[in-house]
């Protein structure tokens, strides 16, 4: 079974800290993690490997450094990395990034399941898993927590999570999921995978090995503009209640009064 | 590529100060750009008080051309169950504003089936005219169908703006939609304006959690698409008077292929399915120490008509179900009034509530992190501290 995991490097909330004169992010401390979703879809990868054989290879668009993410998934047992890196893919939006994404898919060729993390934790759109299986010409289920794979080997059957509870779908492979943190515990690196991990090179692919058209990568390709950014100022009316536990309680109901919310 | 107009730049180094990426800096009195570091997000390119920024597009544009030919606003009704899901009315009010502004006209998608009925309703909430699309392969949802016969309407009629909910549904199907309409999606927005200047569409949303919040216009291409977040914007007191055209579509045979098919649909109304769109929130963390201790989250949550929320490490030890989970791998929410108990504040926690209105905690630990957010602090035991809150609004409220 082939499957493609696209994992993202993103920022770990820990380190970010919001510069609210200038409305961006500190880019000084700032870590990178891989995004928690795409734990759980390499894992679920991972786990159909084990259980039915073939290969899982983890793709991502990025910057140089983003080899790293590349590298830990590696650790954790993908058997090879794919780095999708090139100035002219800097500022996508989803509509460029999809693009890029699938280009690579193709030139890897033949893939039985394309799984993705329900969003990334920067952007928060979950549109690239979507929009992936539109350009790919997949059937797409989004929000999957629980993925069976029939006797024949190709039909699957998922669970999706809705407001009102949940569906389950069956569809065959070739197919894209995105899943939720639900759907699995991933696994720990091994001291194995720690050593292949580091000493595997990841193939870095540029524009131009991709064969793909300037125009829809990058700023170019992307339909979407920033115009600007803020940090959202909380209320800064922090209040510490004193006093016994009914005082406390007091003074909060009469602020909710105030509030208008009892 | 970033380019710097050194006859324009001034060396003042607005652009220095405004990048996250440390890509711009002044060097012998002018802007140098790093162009690796570069992320073209523009950010700086709007902050130059010269205009001496500009972010060069290599080759061709795959713009749409002819932007007038593009006109109207699409609001795409979401029915589940029989009834017609907030976001819908909410997002019909808002269009009715954006029309006004654009002297467009507003127009309603209903998709599904056995729905025709619903069509009144959204005329009576603010459409002028309703497509409805009333087919046996819409009885339950799968994205290829809603997804392509949506994208087949879009391009036919050519509108100028389609908003959704960001819904489950709206969420899953509607980036199918933009995608193949090649057009921009902004996903989750709390705010829509109309750009005075050139009637751009300006789709504001929260990213990092809520931590930052960005202003997003899709300047070239159409329609221009966003999914909004339910219970941010207001509904209109519905209009029993308004008139508007009801217009059925039967949509062609090729639209209705699809290749998931939904075995059953279970309604589920367990803990934690309706945080998303939940007014107020009671989130039970770690503090409470052992299961049963639960239940006075969930009785307060139950008094105020609210839901229960939870914390990774509540969830770790089994005392509520995943689905409760707010934080970077959980739910995002932003409710009216959001109680944190025996919460410590964990970032990860933290970037999934930060953006609710009032938020109140109470933990043992005066220096929980917890504490930085909130708007109203209580220092002490839950077990102590919300069987007397719990007490007290019910006497509040005459029980
Ligand atoms: C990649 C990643 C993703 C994560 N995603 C999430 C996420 O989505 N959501 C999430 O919540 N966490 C997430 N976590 C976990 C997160 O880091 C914290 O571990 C978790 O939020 C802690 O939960 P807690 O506040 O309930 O527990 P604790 O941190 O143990 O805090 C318990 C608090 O209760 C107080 N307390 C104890 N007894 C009482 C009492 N009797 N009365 C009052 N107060 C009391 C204590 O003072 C303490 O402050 C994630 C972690 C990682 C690494
Ligand atoms: N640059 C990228 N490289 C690889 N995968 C990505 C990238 N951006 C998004 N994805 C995948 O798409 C999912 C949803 O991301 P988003 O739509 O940005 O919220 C992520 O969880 C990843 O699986």
């Amino acid at each position: 079974m082939n499957i493609v995991v696209c994992i993202k490097q993103v920022p770990d909330a820990k380190s970010v800290r919001y510069d609210t004169e200038k409305g961006t992010l500190v880019r000084e401390g700032l870590e990178a993690i891989i995004n928690p979703f795409d734990f759980h879809a390499l894992e679920a990868g991972l786990q159909l490997k084990d259980a039915y054989g073939g290969e899982v290879t983890v793709l991502s668009m990025g910057p140089p450094q983003a080899e790293n993410a590349l590298k830990e998934a590696l650790s954790l047992g993908a058997d090879k990395g794919i780095l999708l890196s090139d100035r002219a893919f800097a500022g996508a939006d989803t509509l460029a990034t999809t693009y890029t994404l699938a280009k690579a898919i193709e030139k890897l060729g033949p893939v039985d399941l394309v799984l993705c993390g329900k969003q990334a934790i920067d952007g928060d759109t979950a549109q690239v898993g979507p929009g992936l299986a539109v350009r790919l010409g997949l059937p797409c289920v989004t929000c999957v927590n629980e993925l069976n794979l029939m006797d024949d080997g190709k039909t699957m059957q998922v669970r999706r999570v809705n407001e009102d509870g949940y569906d389950i779908l069956e569809l065959e492979m070739p197919a894209l999921l995105t899943v939720l943190a639900s759907i699995n515990t991933p696994r720990l690196p091994s001291l194995k995978g720690k050593m292949r991990a580091r000493k595997a090179e990841i193939p870095i692919w540029n524009a131009l090995e991709l064969g793909a058209k300037p125009f829809m990568v990058g700023l170019a390709g992307s339909a979407t503009q920033v115009v600007s950014t803020w940090v959202p100022t909380f209320d800064a009316r922090r209040e510490m209640f004193g006093g016994s536990a009914e005082e406390q309680v007091d003074a909060l109901v009469s602020r909710l009064k105030v509030a208008g919310i009892l | 590529m970033l380019k710097v107009d050194t006859e324009k730049c001034t060396g003042c180094g607005e652009c220095e100060e405004s990048c996250t990426f440390e890509a711009i800096f002044v060097k012998d009195g002018k802007a140098v750009v790093d162009q690796d570091a570069c992320t073209m997000c523009g950010i700086c390119v709007n902050g130059c008080p010269e205009g001496a920024l500009e972010l060069q597009v290599e080759e061709g544009l795959y713009a749409t051309t002819d932007l007038s030919s593009w006109k109207g606003i699409w609001v795409i009704a979401e029915c589940r169950g029989g009834i017609l899901a907030s976001v819908t009315l909410e997002l019909l009010a808002k269009a009715r504003e954006l029309a006004g502004e654009l002297e467009a006209e507003v127009t309603a998608v209903l998709m599904g089936r056995g729905i025709e009925s619903k069509a009144q309703e959204l005329i009576f909430h603010g459409a002028d005219r309703v497509l409805v699309v009333d087919h046996q392969e819409l009885a339950t949802f799968t994205d290829e169908v809603y997804g392509n016969i949506l994208a087949d309407l879009a391009k036919r009629e050519r509108p100028e703006i389609i908003l959704a909910g960001a819904t489950a549904m709206g969420r899953s199907y509607i980036p199918r939609v933009a995608t193949i309409l090649e057009t921009g999606l902004t996903a989750d927005c709390t705010g829509l304006d109309i750009r005075a200047e050139d009637k751009a569409l300006l789709q504001t949303r929260p990213a990092f959690g809520g931590n930052l919040m960005a202003t997003i216009v899709c300047p070239e291409h159409r329609p221009q698409m966003a999914t909004v977040r339910p219970h941010v914007m207001k509904a209109d007191i519905p209009d029993p008077g308004r008139k508007g055209e009801v217009i059925r579509i039967v949509p062609r045979e090729n639209l209705l292929e699809h290749r998931v098919q939904v075995l059953k649909s279970v309604n589920e109304q367990t803990e934690g399915s309706n945080l998303g769109e939940a007014d107020i929130i009671v989130t039970a963390g770690r503090g409470f120490e052992q299961k049963e201790n639960v239940d006075l989250a969930k009785e307060l949550a139950h008094l105020l008509g609210g839901a229960v929320g939870s914390t990774r490490a509540a969830v770790d030890a089994g005392w509520l179900s995943s689905r409760t989970q707010i934080g970077q791998t959980g739910v995002t929410v932003s409710p009216k009034l959001y109680i944190a108990c025996g919460v410590s504040g964990a970032i990860q926690h933290i970037v999934g509530m930060q953006g609710s209105e009032i938020i109140v905690a109470i933990n043992k630990d005066a220096e929980a992190p917890i504490f930085d957010v909130t708007t109203y602090g209580l220092v002490g035991d839950v077990k102590e501290i919300l069987p007397l809150l719990t007490k007290r609004i019910q006497k509040e409220r005459g029980l």
